[in-house]
């Protein structure tokens, strides 16, 4: 097992008894799994990732990375450099005159320097799709939105983590670049086996991407499965205010209203609905 | 007669750049709601920000009510006739408190104070945040703001809202209470809307879609016109909404449906009435 967390909560006011932003947390998560953790705002997700890589020291419990309770450890360095975190809006932390010495300032703070060092930089440029020679020496203010965002990536990129924890990358892209950003995630993932966390409050983009869901509600987890068995559960999703991918509530309301107990409900994408859907009505 | 009249709009930010704005030619009329899409750099931002003089037209003109832009003498009046509401809630929000926030416009205009109690209990009252009105904007969620933005600009009065690109940076839930928002003012009130988004499934229910590319309106038409040109939609980089998709995948398979579908209760009561 990668990454374990056993029975952690966490109470950021601890004058405030039995008042928990995460109660009773536990679930596992294996090397190279793409997870993606969905709640309303104020769930705790935020939370919950920032005790992931030791930014916040959970009130209870353990947190195992990789063999060692990081919740323990005294020296979080190296902890942060496996576990690498990407904030909501990151091209708000971009603060280098040009690209390449923002990307490297992790790195160099590693220790990294010369060849070495630009060796990092250009691999995670070029993982994010940039061009290292056309963007290397601009400035990152200049880039459109849907760059600053890859260039703060990349950044966490260089420290080379082994998880990498993205919180909501596509929020305020605009469909293409949001596309694009998404098929980087997905192909870094299968080119080097990073496991990653996503957090989203899309549910279409959850679905297509994760091999495991995991649903938080008031700091607790409520549900946990594939995108398939999380989205059959519609009433419960709606009810904690997340709703699930338009297509699967088609599905769901089309096999209320026709009463059909042998269709699924459980697809998300649109050929697999289709197919359903077709079946049905001509059956 | 319509409110807002752009005659052949050329706008560069300077006079070496490119034409962010090219020929563009619209009108809006008083009530309408117009939602203009577009994917990031189309110009569709550029143009919100010229309806209330923000920025002025390089070639062309643009009227509110008759007056242009061009001339400085009209810009207070059309900025207090044309209101702004912006995508980051954090950025707009200035007082302590929310209903000081929303007093802040008013006041400016300078009411007396009575009439400034009566706007701001009003507009608040419009955006359905009049509990909140003793509370501190930043214990609110991000939904609730901008629906205190939207207050703010209701309290001045406005002939026209112009809201750019409002729930880029919400959760769902406020996604959905500044949409309603906005569609209620629009029907209570009989205000003029213009809604810039990425959204197009925010666009369902204008009376008018506006679709930006390259800055220049690439189509015009209602949503049910715009929404059945999917290809062109694509080649624009914008979504159609998973179930019109879907519902035009059911087409092509043959299903007797038509291109209109846009939301998830029309499409299952269609094929329900197909069975």
């Amino acid at each position: 097992m990668f990454i374990e967390v056993r029975n952690l909560s966490h109470n950021y006011d601890k004058e405030l008894v039995g008042n928990y932003t995460l109660k009773d947390i536990d679930f596992k998560v294996e090397k190279g799994e793409f997870i993606g953790l969905i709640g309303h705002t104020g769930s705790g997700k935020s939370t919950l990732v920032q005790t992931l890589n030791g930014l916040i020291k959970p009130t209870e419990g353990e947190i195992i990375i990789g063999g060692s309770d990081i919740t323990k450890e005294k020296d979080l360095k190296e902890v942060r450099q496996k576990v690498g975190l990407v904030f909501q809006y990151p091209e708000h932390q971009l603060f280098e005159e040009n690209v390449f010495l923002d990307v490297a300032f992790g790195p160099k703070n590693l220790g990294l320097e010369g060849e070495e060092l630009e060796e990092r930089v250009k691999e995670a440029l070029v993982a994010v799709n940039l061009n290292y020679k056309e963007f290397k020496d601009k400035s990152p203010f200049k880039l459109s939105g849907g760059q600053q965002r890859r260039v703060a990536i990349a950044g966490v990129l260089a420290m080379k983590p082994e998880v990498l924890i993205l919180d909501e990358p596509t929020a305020g892209l605009d469909p293409k670049a949001r596309e694009e950003l998404l098929q980087e995630i997905t192909s870094l993932q299968k080119r080097s086996g990073l496991t990653i966390i996503l957090i989203s409050h899309r549910m279409e983009e959850v679905g297509q991407l994760a091999d495991r869901i995991i649903v938080l509600e008031k700091g607790k987890i409520v549900l946990e499965g594939t995108p398939n068995f999380v989205f059959s559960h519609v009433d419960l999703l709606e009810g904690i205010g997340l709703g699930v991918p338009q297509i699967t509530k088609v599905m769901h309301e089309l096999k209320n209203k026709l009463n059909i107990d042998d269709m699924r409900t459980d697809l998300f994408t649109i050929l697999e609905a289709k197919k359903e859907i077709l079946r049905v009505m001509r059956g | 007669m319509s409110l807002i009249n752009i005659e052949n709009l050329h706008y560069r930010y300077n006079s070496k750049g490119n034409w962010v704005l090219k020929e563009v030619d619209l009108e809006v009329n008083s009530g309408e709601f117009v939602v203009i899409v577009g994917h990031n750099g189309s110009g569709k931002s550029t143009l919100a920000k010229m309806l209330n003089g923000l920025l002025i037209p390089t070639e062309g003109d643009i009227e509110i009510n008759g007056r242009s832009t061009k001339d400085r003498d009209n810009i207070w009046n059309i900025r207090q006739q044309v209101g702004m509401v912006f995508q980051n809630p954090d950025n707009q929000l200035i007082a302590n408190i929310v209903e000081e926030d929303v007093a802040f416009g008013p006041e400016n205009l300078g009411l007396e104070s009575m009439k400034i109690r009566d706007r701001v209990d009003w507009a608040l009252k419009e955006v359905g945040m009049e509990e909140f009105k003793r509370h501190a904007p930043h214990n609110l969620s991000g939904g609730q703001k901008q629906r205190i933005a939207i207050a703010g600009v209701l309290a001045m009065k406005p002939k026209c809202l112009v809201l750019d690109e409002p729930t880029a940076m919400l959760d769902p839930l406020g996604r959905k209470s500044v949409i309603s928002t906005i569609e209620k003012l629009n029907k209570s009130l009989g205000m003029t809307v213009v809604h810039i988004t990425h959204f197009m499934n925010e666009a369902i229910k204008a009376d008018r879609i506006i679709v930006m590319d390259g800055g220049r309106v690439a189509l015009e038409g209602t949503p049910k016109d715009i929404f059945a040109k999917v290809n062109q939609i694509k080649k624009y980089n914008l979504d159609l909404p998973q179930v019109a998709q879907l519902a035009l995948e059911l087409q092509k398979s043959g299903l007797d449906l038509p291109d209109d579908i846009f939301e998830v209760d029309r499409l299952v009561n269609l094929l329900c009435s197909l069975k």
